[in-house]
């Protein structure tokens, strides 16, 4: 079983959110950065664990420069078996998408195994457009996956439950909780992934659909309104004839 | 160039979230001096209510073949639709279907998408959350076709009054590789994700045999219940009430957070509620912060009596 994992590099989730160069750019100062949780965690296990069970390898792939290495290491050091980083700036989920469809189509991967969205920008883009782009079948915000011989039963989060699918390889799904329990690299995995090929390829020629022109911040709370503990009528006084809200 | 909005509809019913995008869809029709037109694929009825919200025009494509959600299906539906509209912008909600459905059509079209967008275009730059609802971006689409997906809850809706005139639609349906087995409700209590109010609690109330007052409250409010990550994890409550970074993410009008103190991972997940009610016995308690209306107290003398004051203003 080939299996592709993307993984995207993020602020770590405490990150102080500020912005530089006119608000046009996010502050990484003192920011670390981690693999994006969601990726490590849920896309990433549950690749080991089939290939465990199944046999294959499990690639983890990034877009980005070279300061993503870090990250990738983790991902390797977690028991990847090899990287692979598309060397170009990501400011666009269609640009990276792109990226990654044409490695995948290039070196046919059974499954493409995404996180559910990066939580910088909040896209929930990229998986879906890989499998677009692919002609793959889709499933997002997979909760569970299970393979038999090539057809995987796959349940994904849907308004009040859940939903079960079935689809035949290759398809490409995004990973949501639920999907495998997060595991802490060992000593032998970090030494290992010292030496585990990662390999920088240069990027395919693609347009950015989309730029940022800048950021802002959310104006700031106007301050709690307290109610006293023995006054628990004027919270609901004030829920109902001030906020409206119920 | 019309203006093309996706109207996702669930067991034969168009959801809250379609209403919401076609009327975000509607208003840039109107602020372009176009016509917005909206897609329903599969069995669903009252669909001419969609032009209470500025829709001029439905496209239903009633298949029952199209009954399962099938997103590879879906997105040439949607393709062919706005080839025969001449639609240059399309609009989804960036909710369960939307996203597994809009990512291909941009893929498909080779157009530029923002998601999660939180105000109507200026121009071709829209306005989305990133970093968990803690920041905002401006993005440029720089391709003619753009897509759209609105962060249910965030854009005000628009009543006209309307009603639209429904279309049978009709085109090549795309294969594709995905069966619908099984669908498993959690239970058929109102949806965390689409209540107007919910009521959460966290590790605060010590132990599950005390969530009774919580779903007391949320009965007399007619909200859903929600809960932090560890009490999740740790089998208080089911998985599927857990909200914050790695849960789900919500945005309803008002959110009571009770015995919850208010970490960085839960509030990425609650901070687009509008109205956020604390109640924790700690002064210090971080949730404060984010709170509009706050209690310092002890949950299991606050939330009874609580209880007590909504049943009575109820009466
Ligand atoms: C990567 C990562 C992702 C995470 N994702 C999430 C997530 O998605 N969602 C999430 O919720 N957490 C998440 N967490 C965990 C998060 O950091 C906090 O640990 C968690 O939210 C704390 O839950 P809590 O507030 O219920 O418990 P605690 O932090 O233990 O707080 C309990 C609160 O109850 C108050 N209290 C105690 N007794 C009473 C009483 N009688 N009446 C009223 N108040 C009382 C206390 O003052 C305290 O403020 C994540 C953590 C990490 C590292
Ligand atoms: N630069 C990147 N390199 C590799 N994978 C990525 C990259 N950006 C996003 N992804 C993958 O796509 C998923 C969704 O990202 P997004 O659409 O940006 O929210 C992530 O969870 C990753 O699995």
């Amino acid at each position: 079983m080939k299996i592709l994992v993307c993984i995207s590099k993020a602020p770590d989730t405490t990150a102080k959110i500020a912005f530089t160069d006119g608000d046009t750019k996010f502050d990484e100062n003192g920011v670390q950065f981690i693999v994006n949780p969601y990726d490590e965690w849920y896309a990433l296990v549950r690749g080991l664990e089939l290939k465990e069970a199944n046999g294959g390898s499990v690639t983890v792939i990034n877009v980005g420069r070279a300061d993503s290495d870090p990250v990738i290491r983790k991902a390797l050091a977690i028991g990847a078996d090899d990287a692979v980083r598309i060397d170009a700036d990501t400011t666009d989920a269609l640009y990276v998408a792109k990226q990654i469809a044409n490695y995948a189509k290039e070196n046919a991967y059974d499954m493409v195994l995404c996180g559910k969205e990066t939580i910088d920008y909040n896209g929930s883009q990229v998986a879906g457009m890989i499998a677009e782009l692919m002609n793959a079948p889709y499933v997002s915000l997979a909760s569970k996956l299970d393979m038999n011989g090539n057809t995987a039963t796959i349940e994904r989060d849907i308004e009040g439950g859940v939903e079960v699918v079935e689809t035949a390889t290759p398809f490409v799904l995004s990973s949501a909780k639920g999907m495998a329990e997060a595991r802490i690299p060992n000593m032998r995995g970090i030494m290992a992934a010292r030496t585990k090929p990662l390999n920088v390829v240069a990027a395919s020629e693609a347009n950015n659909a989309t730029t940022i022109k800048g950021f802002s911040l959310p104006p700031a709370k106007s301050g709690c309104k307290y109610v006293d503990a023995d006054n628990v009528e004027e919270l609901v006084n004030l829920l109902h004839n001030e906020a409206k809200a119920i | 160039m019309s203006v093309l909005v996706y109207a996702d509809s669930n067991n034969g019913t168009l959801t809250k979230n379609a209403f919401e995008a076609a009327s975000y869809g509607a208003q840039i029709a109107q602020a372009n001096g176009t016509n917005a037109v909206a897609v329903v694929v599969g069995s669903a009825s009252g669909l001419e209510d969609l032009g209470n919200y500025g829709i001029a025009k439905v496209l239903h494509l009633s298949d029952a073949s199209l009954d399962n959600f099938d997103p590879q299906k879906i997105t040439g539906i949607i393709a062919a639709a706005a080839q025969q509209e001449g639609a240059s912008t399309i609009i989804f909600s960036h909710d369960f279907s939307g996203k597994s459905v809009a990512p291909r059509l941009s893929a498909k079209l080779d157009a530029g998408m923002v998601t999660g967008a939180v105000a109507l275009p200026n121009g071709n730059v829209i306005k989305k959350a990133v970093f968990s609802g803690k920041a905002f971006a401006e993005v440029e689409v720089n391709t003619d076709t753009k897509i759209i997906a609105v962060l249910p809850n965030s854009v005000d809706k628009v009543t006209t009054g309307g009603s639209a005139s429904v279309e049978a639609f009709s085109c090549d349906i795309p294969s594709s590789g995905l069966t619908v087995k099984e669908i498993k409700k959690e239970s058929t209590e109102l949806s965390l994700t689409e209540a107007d109010i919910v009521v959460s609690a966290g590790r605060g109330l010590k132990g599950p045999e005390n969530w009774g007052m919580i779903e007391d409250l949320a009965k007399e409010l007619g909200a859903a219940t929600a809960c932090s990550r560890p009490v999740a994890d740790i089998g208080w409550r089911p998985h599927h009430e857990h909200v914050g970074q790695t849960g789900f993410a919500i945005r309803p009008n008002l959110y009571f957070a009770i015995g919850i103190s208010g970490a960085i991972q839960h509030l990425a997940g609650v901070n687009g509620s509008k109205v956020i009610v604390v109640i924790n016995t700690d002064a210090e308690a971080p949730f404060f912060k984010a709170a509009d209306y706050g209690i310092v107290g002890d949950a299991f003398e606050v939330v009874p009596k609580l209880v007590e004051a909504v049943k009575k203003l109820k009466a």
